[in-house]
């Protein structure tokens, strides 16, 4: 039994949900009691969606648990075949029952229809709604396509040339509820199509069971989003021998990275290289000397496990940022964010308690926080200005305007997000220069609203509760009247660097000469 | 009675299950916390009805079950019992801790009951323990509280004191208005079920006049019958109409004339009506169709139809008792149709066709519809919102006529933009 106040991830039958209703021509019937329709309101609230998900819930109550649930079952598929008419039948259950155990997915399948049927097995009490999505899509695929197996060539990334047409790629992963996805098909689209290559089928957002079935007219697969299609892409081609992208094209780097990567792997000669590196405005923006001030940003990500490496690795080598935080709550991606964790020299956090996260986040003391809706809340309490890159997905993640995270409007969308949350490098120099006149105001906020950032918090509570601090160090008189002409958006990083400092050198008393040895040492 | 159709509907529903109240109750009393016993489903269902990130730690929480508790119930019931202590630990200010049953622990007979009182004797004297059933097999949506307030019951001293007492959760300054009135009526030991604080429970008797505040309490109010307490007869005070019967009801409980109540609230219901005609005239004569959800609905037709003139469709509720309902359905219109229960897509075939002005449905359906150009309400606001009271009776009436009145200036033909 975990205990659990606030979760990233939802069921594993929300995953499923995330994949039908993101498809056209497609009903899932899901055994589940009234109280599991709430699932229906991440779709048309939180994505605004003018449609309802495509799903029946079977709605058995506590009376028929003594009957024949199994009947109530076969009712509901009877009925939502007939009204709905779907090209393919998804059957799942939900937590409670999977408890009473009757199989539906099974049952459907005795009951004589003649369209594809995938019988979903979602283990609720241990997986979550990734896996389900992931699960979900995954199973769609093999009931779709599992008969063409036999009697399909492998399919050689190069075939193309012997048709004499452009290359033909399929674009796999995306889904509602997803970050950004919408607008990330776009632009992946967009540059595909710059490089002569066409989309074949972008799956699952958009795409019915007829375009599951022409998968395999592609020669390779874009492997968008590997929480969701790489056990898709890996089935693919392990049965049909396509071959799949490992690039997650967000950011410059790994936008060129995958261009690359889709160009070899289609030996389709690259010869605009030059131009790729123009076609953002994310290096001269990083380059222009107003960046200066983001040289060695302190910076924690938390996150989906492609979004929060991806973000590292921009954070890090395009934004010349200091990573001081790396943290996942995919499970299934725990291993590939450790790694990239080591070469920062971090220690991984993989956690699924929003309250660790944020314990974390205080400890690393950054400037800036990338993370989730939580992560945001959590910033918004310690003062840190934030930037959302990941799901869980709230109404503001849905952006009326054309907002991707990939490609080359992808990196100028996170330049802008990343960067508007810090105070500007020329108000910051101002601020700097102007910080002992009568008219600064102790506590200048960034325009975004640093609420919690007050004095209060920072420092006079902290001098209340814990005049001295926990180590028994005592902040005299003058080191206190210093530490209140720090600018208070480094006050905090101030003080814990100086006690540090104070701590190792042995100093009982903090005195004003203390914080100037202090930065000093640091410097 | 007034020759209203009663009818009943099953299959496939769209509502929430009675967890979601936990919403409410925790706020109403910030000194409880409220655990559920079940799955991550139950999780991401409050926290996606309650918008959980606001808070650091909300005082609400799952104890999500596993596989290995699946196994053994024993197992299960050690766990859970680790669980608490941990909380207990961590949140030092807890005084009452609700353990609430959800559909996978009633399935799997989790004995709630048992635990609970185990615990009370370890705990005695600093956290009390509580246990009912929200889940989404037995209960709808608000019949979270009905359960909520029934466990609560046996730990409610006996007294003889004449009291009245309020039944249901409303709003904080809903309450004060409410006790305030009660007052100048002349009525002055008043208390409320559920308390600002759960510790601070209305001791009840023979001499306790129940006056519910919210028509979905049946077995809460069976219970306080069972106490001896006289539950006093009324409609719902939704509305002017409402309101002043329940007022009346309450004062003749307590032998008060009804002169002394007309006297009192006049002056309430002059300023409500005036303030009631805006919202009036956007109403009038729209056609209003309610789908079940929050018990409210019955309540909610009677003041749209009697005070704003609006015309009813259909009556949808998730689950009737007619006998706690008849105040409410006398005041109903003749051939008003009510449909108990749900199958939510033979329901919104009936919607389409009787091409409503307005329609009361949950958040799941609001936007299709919308999207179909059918004006929407969400009937989860009722239950967040201060519309009891003659005082409320305009905000509750402009609940419903602000989604018209934004279809209006959206769709007007005024506008020139270039």
């Amino acid at each position: 039994m975990e205990l659990t106040l606030w979760t990233y991830e939802g069921p594993p039958h929300v995953g499923a949900m995330r994949i039908a209703s993101s498809m056209k021509d497609i009903h899932y019937v899901l055994h589940a009691p009234q109280g599991d329709t709430y699932a229906d309101l991440l779709f048309t609230m939180i994505e605004r969606r003018g449609q309802r998900p495509p799903v029946t819930y079977t709605t058995f109550q506590a009376r028929d648990l003594g009957g024949d649930t199994a009947e109530l079952v076969k009712k509901n598929i009877k009925e939502s075949v007939e009204r709905f008419k779907p090209k393919t039948l998804l059957v799942g259950e939900s937590c409670t029952a999977e408890l009473i155990q009757d199989q539906p997915g099974a049952l459907a399948k005795g009951m004589g229809f003649d369209m594809p049927i995938v019988n979903l097995e979602l283990p609720a009490y241990s997986k979550k709604e990734n896996w389900g999505a992931s699960e979900t899509f995954y199973q769609l695929i093999r009931t779709l396509l599992k008969e063409k197996v036999s009697y399909s060539e492998k399919i050689s990334p190069l075939r193309w040339k012997e048709f004499g047409r452009r290359p033909k790629v399929n674009i796999l992963g995306p889904s509602l509820l997803g970050f950004r996805c919408r607008d990330d098909v776009i632009e992946i689209q967009r540059i595909l199509s710059e490089q002569g290559i066409d989309t074949n089928v972008v799956a699952p957002l958009g795409a019915g069971p007829d375009d599951i079935e022409r998968l395999i007219d592609a020669e390779i697969n874009i492997c968008l989003y590997p929480e969701i299609s790489e056990a898709s892409c890996e089935w693919l081609k392990r049965n049909f021998g396509m071959e799949y992208t490992n690039t997650i094209p967000i950011g410059i780097k790994n936008t060129i990275e995958f261009i690359n990567e889709v160009h070899k792997k289609l030996d389709l000669p690259l010869t605009n290289k030059k131009e790729l590196e123009n076609k953002s405005k994310l290096p001269w923006y990083s380059k222009s000397v107003d960046s200066n001030y983001l040289t060695g940003k302190r910076v924690f990500i938390f996150g989906d496990g492609t979004h929060a490496i991806s973000a590292a690795k921009i954070a890090k080598e395009e934004l010349g940022f200091e990573v001081v935080g790396l943290g996942t709550y995919s499970r299934e991606m725990a291993r590939q964010v450790r790694l990239t964790a080591k070469d920062l020299n971090l220690e991984a956090l993989i956690t699924n308690n929003y309250l660790e996260v944020e314990d974390a986040m205080k400890k690393a003391a950054p400037e800036l926080v990338l993370g989730t809706q939580m992560e945001r809340h959590s910033a918004k309490r310690l003062g840190i200005p934030c930037s959302v890159i990941s799901t869980p997905m709230h109404v503001q993640d849905v952006p009326a305007r054309y907002s991707p995270q990939m490609g080359w409007e992808g990196a100028n969308v996170i330049f802008d997000d990343w960067v508007h949350p810090l105070m500007m490098g020329l108000e910051e120099h101002l601020i700097d220069m102007f910080k002992h006149d009568f008219e600064f105001v102790d506590g200048h906020q960034s325009h975004l609203g640093h609420t919690a950032t007050n004095k209060k918090d920072n420092l006079n509570s902290d001098e209340k509760k814990e005049k001295n601090s926990k180590e028994g160090i005592i902040w005299t008189e003058s080191g206190r009247a210093e530490l209140t002409k720090v600018p208070f958006f480094v006050r905090g990083k101030v003080k814990t660097n100086t006690e540090k400092y104070a701590i190792l050198r042995g100093i009982p008393e903090i005195s004003d000469e203390t914080l100037y040895d202090a930065k000093a040492y640091f410097s | 009675m007034s020759k209203v159709e009663f009818n009943k509907e099953t299959g496939p529903r769209e509502v929430f299950c009675g967890l979601t109240s936990i919403v409410w109750l925790h706020r109403r009393m910030p000194d409880a916390f409220f655990l559920v016993v079940g799955s991550r489903t139950c999780a991401h269902l409050i926290q996606s009805a309650a918008g959980v990130m606001i808070f650091a730690e909300p005082r609400f929480g799952t104890a999500i079950l596993e596989e290995k508790d699946l196994a053994g119930l024993a197992d299960a019931h050690e766990e859970l019992d680790r669980v608490v202590n941990d909380l207990i630990a961590r949140r030092p200010e807890i005084k009452t801790l609700f353990l609430v049953g959800s559909c996978p622990s009633e399935v799997i007979k989790l004995d709630l009951a048992t635990v609970a009182e185990k615990l009370n004797k370890r705990f005695l004297g600093q956290v009390r323990f509580v246990n009912y059933s929200g889940s989404g097999i037995e209960t709808t949506f608000t019949q979270g509280e009905d359960g909520a307030l029934k466990a609560l019951i046996p730990l409610m001293e006996a007294s003889d004191e004449e009291k009245l007492l309020l039944v249901g959760t409303l709003a904080n300054n809903v309450e004060d208005r409410f006790k305030k009135i009660f007052r100048n009526l002349g009525i002055s030991n008043i208390e409320s079920f559920p308390p600002r604080q759960s510790t601070e429970l209305p001791k009840i008797g023979k001499n306790t006049k129940v006056l519910l505040t919210q028509p979905y309490l049946s077995d809460t109010v069976r219970d306080l019958k069972h106490r001896g307490c006289e539950i006093i007869s009324a409609p719902f005070p939704l509305g002017i109409e409402g309101s002043t019967e329940w007022f009346l009801g309450a004062a003749k409980a307590f032998k008060i004339s009804e002169l002394k109540v007309h006297e009192i609230i006049s002056p309430l219901i002059n300023r409500a009506k005036l303030a009631l005609e805006s919202h009036k005239e956007i109403l009038k004569g729209k056609r209003l169709f309610l789908l079940p959800e929050s018990q409210l609905e019955i309540s909610l037709a009677r003041f749209l139809h009697n005070e704003c003139e609006m015309d009813l469709i259909e009556v949808g509720t998730p689950y009737l008792n007619k006998d706690l309902m008849k105040e409410e359905i006398n005041l109903l219109p003749d051939n008003t149709k009510i449909v108990e229960g749900q199958h939510v897509e033979k329901q919104l075939d009936r919607v389409r066709e009787s091409n409503p002005d307005l329609v009361v449905c949950g958040m799941g359906l609001a936007n299709p519809l919308e999207a179909e150009g059918i004006s929407t309400k969400w009937s989860i606001e009722m239950v967040f919102s201060p519309i009891h009271g003659i005082d409320q009776a305009a905000d509750l009436a402009g609940l419903f006529s602000k989604p018209l009145k934004r279809n209006q200036i959206l769709t007007s033909k005024t506008l020139v933009t270039h």
